[in-house]
């Protein structure tokens, strides 16, 4: 059987068992048919692997059926499983798998664990859509999916109106980058009359096509991509869509949805690197979130937005990447994000469960001695994610670094102090949260607890992959050769990836200023936040205050964009339909009511007055006739 | 002629004998889609089939019915929504289903009449129950909003009425549409002709600003009235663009074209924008109605085939959900007695059936992909942003008001910490829901099937249309 049948299959099938029958099974037996399906994928994936690194044979295809025949546009259900592809597939039923077996002890105590169960599979199901997809249909319909399965667990607990209006608010900035994205298909169609890769990609490759356009479905795409992987001026939804249960924030927020984006962008590789401009803007509109993001992630206390904000900067780091024409470094850093943000994300979860749904990191403090497991793994996705020397993140990041250092100067100077931020922010949390005193006076600090084995084991396993997963790709220097992940996406780009010569001593320049960075940030935070009994006191004027609101933007939005168009609403409806529907009634009714009265008057039962009229008429008739005649 | 027939018989059966059954009347629906699924292969003629020819009044006009795939595929809407609207009627209001019959009779004559006057007719048919329905079935007085939608229509009416005569006058006196198809006009000729009859059909999808009978008549109807104006009716006017006004008076489309895509697309804009802030449920969907059938009728005018076959598709996609969620509307506001909002809420703590299937119409009527409001929203959006890529652009904002409108009206009447009181939803009003959450999948899933139903007419027809316009230019 073709493999991306039971791939795609799998979380399908696991999505409409727990959701259709999933009340009645036990919940031991709904956790187990959501995880499974899930780990059925991830080993289809890794048996494949074999056929795909074939150099002849790097592909399989499966097409399903016509979805829409337009003339000679012909849309069809169709997927391929290629180096790309299942690179995020494995990416995203491996972390899937873990997560999966993360919430059924997370989500235990829920009353609607088969739909959570349920919801996350099909998600799984939608992701996969979105990367496997062989044309930009079926990647729009994974794309729109995933939105929609967030939507449904953002407001997972859909009893709280706020965690409502979150998930709405995340659907509809989604639906904005949607559009564009759906407006860069209509342009693809009308310049290439077609929407499969296997068409597209080379007709562009042959350069026939006018720079301008090429900017414009790009720039188009892009838009796309800042909705899904929340980039200025989009990203507003991501902090907000903490409101869903805590694995969703570590699949969704973190690991796989948010990069859909960069997937697409890598996709779309040929596309954006004939587009200057673009690439000009996806830089700097990746830096811009990058610094702001990380900038907000300094004043925020609740433990998962911290780690929010925290993805949005790190998605800005690997817009940063694309936009200097690094796409295998881009992905490398969704790989090892993905192994470290999931990882912070399910300590935070493992945090949260321990402390009996406290999130407020001012409420926490010196947890390392109750929860073990949890401290040691969340240092070492703290490690990981600050640049820790040979740790995942430390190589992802360099290599961002040198990219941009190699690209332009100044942006390479914000995105090294972005980078600092980032080990500020995250020494802070985690010695916030795990040093210090206990500072909570509403649970005891006796009650506090390590979560289960089977919460604690994917933290382990994440570790591991963040300890160790900078070996995907490791830089020249340490192994004279292309990397790994290079190596491995080479075929597959039309256009070969730019690849700039460095010098050994710039080389190792950048990387003892990385090593800098990473020192400066960790003592830094370490003298403001670890051994005090009391939280530093909140500055919460000049630009702390700034900081604390979020630069406003939200506020902003509301005051410029939500608001206004509420009045007109009520305008148009109450003014214009309103006023124009009365003047209609209060205005034509008396007129043929009046029309009525002068009939009445005039047919008022006298013989003479009727032939007078007839013989005017008569009169008339004739005169007209003589005049025309 | 049976399916003129077998709706007239049916609703003299009804009015006069003393059933009383919803499944009674359902099942007496079903008789006329059943024989037009066995006649599903008299749709396999692209040309048309001439199913019924007769000499009426003279020679000059002849009661004429074809059956084309298109019209197949119209006739199909009509028997396919009268079930699910029948099932739908309450038990009080059993006589509303002898009118939505006659009702039946007149639009599956509008859809089949091949002759200018025998269109006339059927579609002032159609009309005079619909007035009935709206007049006594609704739960307070209704009177000045019926006489405003009356007035309105009336109108649009008598202007076709007018320009058919007048084009039937140029042809050497024959209403037959072959006569009316091939009579040359002049341009201003054209566009007196074109523009009677846009104006009936403007105001009856309704177009932006003809739109203004729509809201309140919507809101004050009984809910199967809704259903049916909207489900169905409003497809006349649609439909007539395409086969009567734009192959008729072709030679004016160049003049109209720029005029009713920008009225269209105004209306895409309008009716979203009103649709985020209304309280009235019905209110809400009237004017995301409005909403979705301005792009219908955009993707018309915009001449191609992805327009074409799109508008047509979002025609069936559009009355099985706008009439579910008439249908949602009506069974929330007859178990807690109000459509309002802000007094709604918690539905979904209760009825996990009832909100699943409320949701999957609502993500339907929102075009989430793989749910049927997808395959023709992307096609009508793409033959917009072909013919301009401005209108492209503006028009497509309705995926983004369309999102917000639509989750608005699920989360605020579904979810929230509300306990709603709430009697159990029978099993009667699930069935009509079940057959539209299963359209709204299907249809989402494999749209080809649909739009293998009418692609070879719809050729036919944009040649018919292009060839006239040749005759001018």
């Amino acid at each position: 059987m073709n493999p991306i049948i039971l791939i795609l299959g799998l979380p399908l099938l696991g999505f409409l068992i727990n959701g259709v029958l999933g009340s009645k099974l036990p919940k031991s037996v709904v956790g187990a048919i959501g995880t499974a399906s899930v780990l059925g994928a991830f080993i289809i994936a890794i048996l494949n692997w074999n056929i795909i690194s074939q150099p002849e044979n790097n592909s399989i295809h499966l097409d399903l059926f016509t979805f829409l025949q337009i003339d000679q546009l012909s849309l069809k259900v169709a997927f391929q499983l290629d180096r790309l592809s299942i690179w995020m597939t494995l990416i995203i039923t491996g972390i899937g798998t873990l997560i999966h077996l993360y919430s059924i002890s997370y989500m235990k105590e829920d009353d609607g664990f088969y739909k959570f169960f349920a919801y996350l599979n099909f998600f799984i199901f939608n992701m996969l859509l979105l990367v496997l997809g062989s044309n930009f249909l079926m990647m729009f319909f994974g794309w729109e999916g995933v939105g929609l399965c967030s939507y449904l667990l953002i407001g997972f607990w859909y009893k709280n109106e706020d965690y409502g209006k979150a998930a709405r608010k995340a659907f509809i900035m989604n639906r904005i980058g949607d559009l564009g994205l759906l407006l860069g298909m209509f342009l693809i169609i009308s310049q290439f009359g077609s929407l499969d890769y296997s068409v597209v990609f080379p007709q562009i490759a042959t350069g026939n096509t006018s720079t301008s356009m090429l900017t414009a479905i790009s720039l188009l795409l892009f838009v796309g991509a800042t909705g899904k992987s929340a980039q200025i001026p989009l990203f507003t939804w991501l902090p907000d869509a903490m409101a869903g249960p805590t694995p969703v924030s570590a699949l969704i927020h973190a690991a796989t949805m948010v990069t859909a984006g960069i997937y697409l962008t890598v996709r779309c590789q040929v596309l954006f690197a004939l587009s200057p401009l673009t690439n000009e803007i996806i830089l700097w509109v990746g830096l811009g979130t990058a610094v702001m993001a990380a900038l907000i992630g300094l004043k925020q206390n609740d433990i998962k937005k911290v780690l929010a904000y925290s993805t949005v900067s790190q998605l800005g780091f690997m817009f940063v990447a694309l936009g200097t024409g690094a796409y295998s470094t881009a992905l490398f850093h969704v790989t090892t994000h993905a192994f470290f943000k999931a990882l912070l994300f399910l300590g935070a979860g493992s945090v949260i469960h321990g402390m009996h749904h406290e999130q407020d990191i001012r409420h926490m403090g010196g947890l390392k001695s109750k929860m073990p497991l949890t401290h040691l793994t969340f240092l070492i996705g703290t490690l990981a994610i600050s640049g820790f020397p040979l740790l995942s993140g430390f190589f992802s990041k360099d290599e961002i670094l040198t990219a941009v250092f190699l690209h332009n100067k100044v942006a390479y100077v914000l995105l090294a102090g972005s980078a600092l931020l980032t080990t500020i922010y995250m020494f802070r949390l985690y010695f916030l949260t795990f040093h210090g005193q206990y500072r909570n006076h509403h649970h005891a600090f006796d009650k506090v607890h390590e979560s289960p084995m089977n919460m604690t084991l994917p933290l382990m396993v994440l570790a591991l992959l963040s300890i160790v997963g900078g070996a995907l790709n490791l830089p020249t220097y340490v192994t004279h050769s292309d990397g790994f992940l290079l190596s491995w996406l080479k075929p597959l780009f039309i256009i070969p990836q730019s690849i700039h010569e460095i010098n050994h001593n710039t080389e190792y320049v950048l990387i003892g200023i990385a090593v800098l960075i990473f020192v400066s940030g960790f003592l830094i935070a370490r003298n403001i936040f670890v051994s005090k009994a009391t939280v530093p006191a909140e500055n919460s004027t000049g630009l702390g205050g700034i900081l604390q609101n979020k630069f406003y933007v939200d506020e902003f939005y509301n005051k410029v964009f939500v608001r206004p168009l509420e009045i007109t609403s009520s305008v148009l409806h109450d003014l214009i339909d309103g006023l124009i529907l009365r003047a209609f009634t209060f205005g034509i009714f008396p007129m043929l009511k009046l029309v009525g009265r002068l009939n009445k008057k005039v047919q008022n039962g006298n013989i003479e007055m009727y032939l007078l009229y007839m013989v005017i008429a008569i009169v008339l008739l004739l005169g007209v006739n003589l005049i025309f005649a | 002629m049976e399916f003129i027939l077998i709706p007239i018989l049916a609703s003299l059966i009804w009015a006069f004998l003393p059933i009383k059954s919803r499944w009674i009347a359902s099942g007496l629906s079903l008789i006329s889609l059943v024989v037009l699924l066995t006649k599903y292969n008299q749709g396999s003629f692209p040309d048309g089939l001439v199913v019924f020819d007769q000499p009426w009044l003279g020679e000059s006009v002849r009661f004429t019915l074809v059956i084309d795939q298109i019209t197949w595929f119209m006739l199909f809407l009509t028997q396919l929504l009268l079930p699910i609207i029948v099932l739908s009627v309450k038990d009080q209001n059993q006589k509303l289903i002898a009118w939505a019959f006659l009702m039946q009779a007149g639009l599956n004559g509008v859809f089949m009449a091949q002759d200018g006057l025998i269109f006339y007719l059927f579609w002032e048919l159609a009309m005079i129950p619909i007035y009935f329905i709206t007049l006594q079935f609704s739960e307070k007085d209704n009177f000045v909003t019926t006489i405003r939608f009356f007035i309105y229509t009336f109108v649009g009416s008598l202007a076709m009425l007018a320009s058919l005569i007048y084009l039937a006058s140029l042809s050497g006196g024959s209403f037959a549409y072959a006569d009316l198809l091939n009579t040359q006009l002049s341009h201003a000729q054209s566009l007196i002709i074109g523009g009677g009859l846009l104006l009936a059909f403007a105001v009856k999808i309704p177009i932006f600003p003809f739109h203004l009978w729509q809201a309140d008549t919507y809101t004050n109807s009984p809910a199967q009235g809704s259903m049916l104006l909207s489900g169905i009716m409003l497809k006349m006017g649609l439909y007539g663009l395409i086969r009567w006004y734009m192959p008729l008076a072709a030679e004016s489309i160049d003049f109209y074209q720029p005029i009713v895509m920008t009225l269209a697309v105004v209306g895409i804009i309008y009716g979203g924008i009103i649709a985020i802030r209304q309280d009235d449920m019905k209110r809400i969907t009237a004017y995301s109605s409005l909403s979705h059938v301005g792009l219908i009728a955009a993707g018309f005018f915009t001449l191609n085939s992805s327009g074409f076959n799109g508008g047509l598709l979002q025609m069936l996609v559009h009355g099985l959900n706008v009439v579910g969620m008439f249908l949602i509307i009506d069974i929330i506001q007859k178990n807690t007695n109000t459509r309002n909002l802000s007094e709604l809420g918690g539905i979904a703590s209760k009825y996990k059936f009832f909100t699943v299937l409320f949701f999957i119409i609502v993500i339907g009527t929102a075009a989430a992909p793989l749910t049927s409001g997808f395959p023709g929203e992307f096609m009508l959006l793409n033959s917009v942003f072909k013919y301009n890529s401005i209108h492209g652009v503006l028009s497509g904002l309705t995926i983004i008001l369309c999102a917000v409108y639509m989750l608005r009206i699920f989360q605020k009447s579904a979810l929230g910490s509300n306990e709603i009181a709430m009697s159990e939803v029978s099993f009667v009003d699930y069935v009509p829901l079940i057959i539209v959450a299963f359209s709204v999948l299907f249809i989402g899933l494999f749209p080809q099937v649909i739009l293998e139903i009418f692609t070879l007419s719809v050729e036919k027809l944009m040649l018919d249309i292009s060839n006239a316009k040749g005759v001018l230019s």
